[in-house]
């Protein structure tokens, strides 16, 4: 029998977590499905349960020092309804699920359950946002690139939970998200796009390009973006087929369910070519 | 086995079950209120749709564990509202409804966005119903209902 145990403050959970084998459950929408059984009966979940509703710790946003700070139980409708949140960040949460998820699923949740296709995540790497994890014992800050290493992997250690997520505010001159889905609510992406610019003086200051669900995790490469740092726009469109190339070995989809590697791989260097195309 | 406390249709109730069973069914089975329906049971048909403190949820993604303290109104409770007969009229004289299986989830989610913005657009209230499938109406004729509701029913949200 696996336990449920719903703890009333933070340093419970963790010394639950730290005791023995526990699953952390944020607002549940995804391991509700994972683990449902035959309609009307109990979810099946193979891990002990920890419940972190009663945690007030984790809930709300606060915005300090050129930094937006995201409880791990704040639903993903109040994040995007809030005036502090960058603005590619709600816009990506406005195309996740539904209302009806949006006000019981986390951003915590989203990262944890470490999807290639979670839509918040192209995004949030994009921002450089940090994950903070906690245990007894104290916490760490880990940026979110290196927090997620594959297909619901991440280097979280089982005694570890996510607190919070911080995002460095930063408003970019030009900024987009593109999701591609089976249809605009309740989808799962077939590819994400997240790009944005800085550009001063007439050039280019920051070029910041990630790409979902066409690899093992959300596709970001520095070097290539860095190799574009002090060019012009002009520079920049004039060299799309060189920037393609770049991203070609990059973007490495597979065929799955909801799409093939063929159709993502084409669609991803589409919305890349379209943002340069767009600036 | 736990019990679990929480205000259903404001009245105080107490469950006494398992953590990990799913809202709808504690509402449908131990309550035996059968206003909202199981559809997909993932989330995706909004035909389970609740309203937990006075917005939507879907309850077949809602684990029994998380209800404690909350207040949940089911379509029952909604029905006896003047809200519910504006938008029940809306509904009716705009012909959104055929085999009636969605429209109470429909219905909820018309609540929760009205009580929220008593007079949206009409990409809000696609954005509202975007968790709710139909599978009759080609949901023009529910979009439709709704402005007509926010309209016809002017001051009551």
């Amino acid at each position: 029998m696996v336990k449920h145990i719903i703890p009333d403050t933070l340093s419970e959970a963790l010394k639950y977590l730290y005791q023995g084998d526990f699953q952390v459950f944020a607002g549940g929408t995804d391991l509700m499905v994972q683990n449902r059984s035959w309609s009307e009966t109990s979810i099946e979940f193979t891990k002990n349960m920890l419940y972190c509703f009663n945690l007030q710790e984790l809930k709300g946003i606060t915005a300090i020092d050129g930094r937006i700070e995201i409880g791990a139980m704040t639903p993903l409708e109040t994040i995007m309804n809030h005036p502090d949140v960058p603005s590619l960040l709600s816009e990506a949460i406005g195309e996740m699920a539904s209302p009806a998820i949006r006000h019981i699923a986390t951003l915590a949740g989203n990262i944890g359950n470490a999807s290639p296709a979670g839509d918040s995540l192209p995004v949030l790497i994009l921002y450089d946002a940090w994950v903070e994890l906690r245990n007894m014992a104290g916490f760490r800050m880990i940026l979110l690139k290196d927090l997620i290493i594959g297909p619901r992997k991440t280097v979280m250690h089982p005694e570890e939970m996510i607190v919070k997520i911080v995002i460095p505010k930063h408003r970019f001159d030009f900024e987009r998200f593109v999701k591609v889905g089976g249809r605009k609510a309740d989808a799962i992406s077939k590819v994400s796009f997240a790009g944005a610019v800085d550009i001063e003086d007439g050039k280019i200051a920051d070029l910041r390009l990630t790409f979902g669900a066409v690899g093992k995790t959300v596709v970001r490469n520095e070097t290539v973006e860095g190799a574009w740092i002090g060019m012009t726009i002009s520079e920049l469109k004039n060299g799309i087929w060189r920037l393609i190339d770049m991203y070609d070995p990059l973007i490495l989809p597979i065929d799955d369910q909801r799409s093939n590697k063929h159709y993502r791989k084409t669609v991803a260097i589409n919305l890349l070519r379209d943002f340069v195309d767009q600036l | 086995m736990a019990i679990v406390k929480f205000t259903l249709n404001h009245q105080p109730v107490t469950v006494q079950s398992d953590l990990n069973r799913r809202l709808l069914d504690v509402i449908r089975n131990d309550f035996n209120l059968k206003g909202l329906k199981e559809g997909c049971g993932e989330g995706e048909c909004g035909a389970c749709a609740v309203l937990i403190n006075h917005e939507i949820v879907n309850s077949c993604l809602f684990v029994l564990a998380n209800v404690e303290g909350k207040e949940v109104i089911t379509i029952e409770e909604f029905a006896k509202t003047k809200r519910f007969t504006v938008i029940k009229e809306a509904f009716a004289k705009m012909g959104a409804v055929q085999c009636g299986f969605c429209t109470p989830g429909m219905v909820i989610a018309t609540e929760s966005l009205l009580h929220k913005n008593p007079h949206p657009t009409e990409m809000e209230i696609k954005v509202a119903l975007s968790g709710n499938l139909c599978r009759c109406t080609g949901y023009n004729m529910i979009v439709e209902a709704i402005q007509e509701a926010a309209k016809a029913g002017e001051g009551l949200w």
